[in-house]
């Protein structure tokens, strides 16, 4: 650890008691970043970026949000209406929600293409899932505050999918809804833990980052920092980097924010929520349609249930499902164009999360869910033995090709 | 004996398998067994990223409100102050609202009615949604606060149904209290046509079509729904010209900080 020298004397004095300055020197300042790092690794940054939005704006809007069946609803239109620049903070928080999720799902695939989940950065991509895993629910639960229709029949439908859980599911819809409803115990519920759980989010990006920084970044040709060589100081590098495209992050945000505020809404969710009227059609928000395709997919609900939690599920697993130890798609011919499919099918899936389970598409998701857990559960696995990898450079900074096959690959790893 | 309770719980749970997958598929299956109805796309002056609301229009709109839709519709969304942004004075407000009594309790503790000030919210024709339904052949007529905003393509939606009576063909039964609308979903609606020919006399002289008044309703609607549009699309312009200037500097600084490594 390089050892900071600080010349304001009163840093000096906090620095050599609480070490905070060190470590901020340490990990924000030298800390080694690959010098090859492409635009796709500015979507981590980005995402803390987007979670701290959501809960500074969240924060506020808490301050004037009720949580009550009866005033709910009101409660987000006084927020629209009469707030100063309520409305503002209403549609940051409102898109900021799909534009958190379009960057962590851009940061989970740049993470499957070029195979930074593997050894030995395993940890560090389970805690990413399991944000994942969380930020779905904090969606969720928070799409159910504002008390519009879709609000309600979407908590009715997603809750009542626990009901599937034999013998026990029942007692367990109740025991989530606190009354036989989705009702006034619900909503509060909902509001609570919509609260806390960003903070939760926000222990489990600090453990996500302690894990990165123990290894430092992947790279997008997926070999090892062989030495200073390799790497440059974070500062100012990729500070400046970063700070770009924070700003094109920034410009695409406003637009839909100021111009387009409600295009990637539900226009039902402007009506109050009336357990007597079921809207036409249920949607989910956009991105969970892929699961919700999956969930549809399967012509029985608990096998529905399970194969939904199971897509999930399986992304945990991944690290020791790829047998392979090249890291990088650019070296992986067949693979990447598995990549390319498993995206094109990502995609196909929410498409079909948002048509109705009717002919062609009950057949389409039935095949774009088969592929899915084929592509991680036999793909992953089996490819290693067929593919032919291409020969991997020395090191970054002298991409001078040795030979390489997944005969030497397996060699590479039983020698680590 | 076991057995019985068992395979009872088991049958109730594929029941309400069954009634859950219902509830699931039946919505979309009924989505998508309902032809698609296409209505027509107007200019409006409040689409587009620099579109404002057309005053004239939505002060004629108002009159259309009060004159024909209040007298089944509330917006209760809505106070009486906010006319003052789409032109009122504060006397016009005044005496728009005092035209509206709303109940209050007088020193006594007894509930007494008086005439409704700016700061009230739009008096709702109906006390109750149980009294509307009662008043209208059972259908209940939504509050108009957020219609816009609440359908899809809202604006042209409600021009479209506004405009949308007409003679229903030959094989279609109308049941008693349904009028035949060829815009609305399913193409019977509760609403008998509410838009007639000069059905209101507009103060400058507009000629008062159907067709012009469900365009000033709308209108009027689109900025009851979206009070705030003029204000965030002119914010928004000022925010991306900031932002795009930061990101063109971010982006030189970037090049000559990474220029000494690209070079190298």
């Amino acid at each position: 650890m390089s050892k900071a020298k600080f010349k304001n004397p009163v840093v000096k004095w906090i620095d050599h008691r609480l070490p905070i300055f060190s470590f901020m020197d340490h990990e924000l300042n030298h800390y080694p970043t690959p010098k090859n790092l492409n635009y796709f690794w500015n979507f981590g940054s980005l995402a803390g970026i987007a979670l701290v939005t959501m809960i500074i704006t969240g924060i506020v809007l808490s301050m004037n949000y009720t949580a009550h069946v009866d005033y709910a609803f009101d409660s987000v239109e006084r927020i629209m209406r009469d707030v100063n620049h309520g409305w503002l903070i209403r549609y940051i928080h409102m898109n900021g929600a799909s534009f958190f999720f379009i960057v962590v799902y851009i940061h989970i695939f740049r993470g499957l293409y070029y195979g930074s989940y593997k050894a030995p950065r395993e940890l560090l991509w389970i805690l990413g899932v399991l944000i994942l895993l969380l930020m779905m629910a904090t969606a969720f639960m928070g799409y159910v505050l504002p008390w519009g229709q879709m609000s309600f029949w979407g908590a009715t439908v997603i809750t009542n999918l626990f009901s599937a859980i034999p013998l026990v599911g029942e007692s367990i819809v109740t025991w989530l809804w606190g009354g036989f409803s989705v009702d006034n115990s619900t909503l509060n519920r909902f509001f609570s833990l919509h609260f806390v759980l960003p903070f939760v989010i926000v222990g489990v990006v600090i453990l996500h980052l302690v894990a990165l920084h123990r290894f430092g970044s992947n790279n997008p040709i997926g070999i090892d920092v062989k030495g200073t060589q390799d790497t440059l100081p974070f500062n100012p590098y990729y500070t400046i980097k970063d700070l770009f495209g924070l700003g094109v992050f920034l410009t695409i945000f406003a637009a839909a924010v100021f111009f387009f505020p409600n295009f990637m809404g539900h226009p039902d969710n402007y009506i109050e929520a009336n357990p007597m009227v079921t809207p036409a059609h249920i949607v989910p928000e956009w991105y969970f349609l892929p699961f919700y395709a999956i969930l549809r997919a399967i012509p029985d609900k608990l096998g529905g249930v399970l194969f939904m939690f199971g897509s999930i599920a399986v992304l945990f697993v991944i690290p020791w499902l790829d047998r392979s130890s090249v890291r990088s798609s650019q070296f992986r011919p067949i693979f990447k164009i598995f990549f390319w499919i498993l995206l094109a099918d990502c995609v196909l899936l929410g498409y079909l999360g948002a048509m109705p389970a009717e002919g062609i598409y009950v057949i389409l998701s039935r095949i774009a869910t088969a592929y899915y857990f084929f592509h991680f559960l036999i793909l992953f696995p089996l490819l290693p033995y067929i593919e032919k990898t291409k020969p991997l450079p020395i090191s970054i900074s002298e991409p001078v090709l040795s030979g390489s096959s997944p005969a030497s690959a397996f060699a590479f790893r039983e020698k680590k | 004996m076991n057995a019985k309770p068992y395979w009872f719980k088991i049958k109730r749970f594929i029941i309400q398998s069954c009634t859950i997958l219902y509830l699931f598929f039946s919505s979309h299956i009924c989505f998508a067994a309902g032809e698609k109805i296409t209505f027509p796309k107007l200019d409006w002056s409040f689409s587009g990223i620099t579109g404002t609301f057309d005053r004239a229009s939505q002060q004629r709109g108002l009159q259309v409100y009060k004159e024909v839709c209040a007298g089944c519709h509330g917006m209760r969304l809505l106070a009486y102050r906010n006319l003052k942004a789409i032109g009122y004075n504060d006397d016009e407000i005044k005496a728009f609202a005092s035209e509206n009594s709303v109940n209050t309790l007088n020193d006594d503790g007894e509930v007494v009615e008086r005439e409704a000030r700016p700061s009230d919210k739009f008096v709702s024709p109906y006390p109750n949604e149980q009294a509307a339904r009662v008043a209208n052949g059972g259908a209940y007529p939504p509050d108009l606060s957020l219609i816009v905003k609440a359908r899809s393509d809202g604006a042209n939606y409600l021009h479209a149904l506004l405009t949308g009576y007409v003679d229903a063909p030959a094989e279609q039964k109308i049941p008693d209290g349904m009028y035949y609308n060829k815009y609305y979903p399913g193409k019977l609606i509760g609403m008998p046509q509410p838009l007639y020919e000069d059905g209101v006399e507009y103060s400058d002289g507009t000629k008062a079509t159907p067709n012009q008044m469900a365009k000033d309703v709308t209108a009027f609607l689109a900025w009851a729904a979206e009070p705030e549009m003029e204000d965030r699309k002119r914010l928004g312009i000022s925010v991306i010209l900031f932002l795009l200037v930061l990101t063109l500097l971010s982006y030189l600084a970037m090049k000559q900080i990474w220029a000494p490594i690209k070079n190298r």
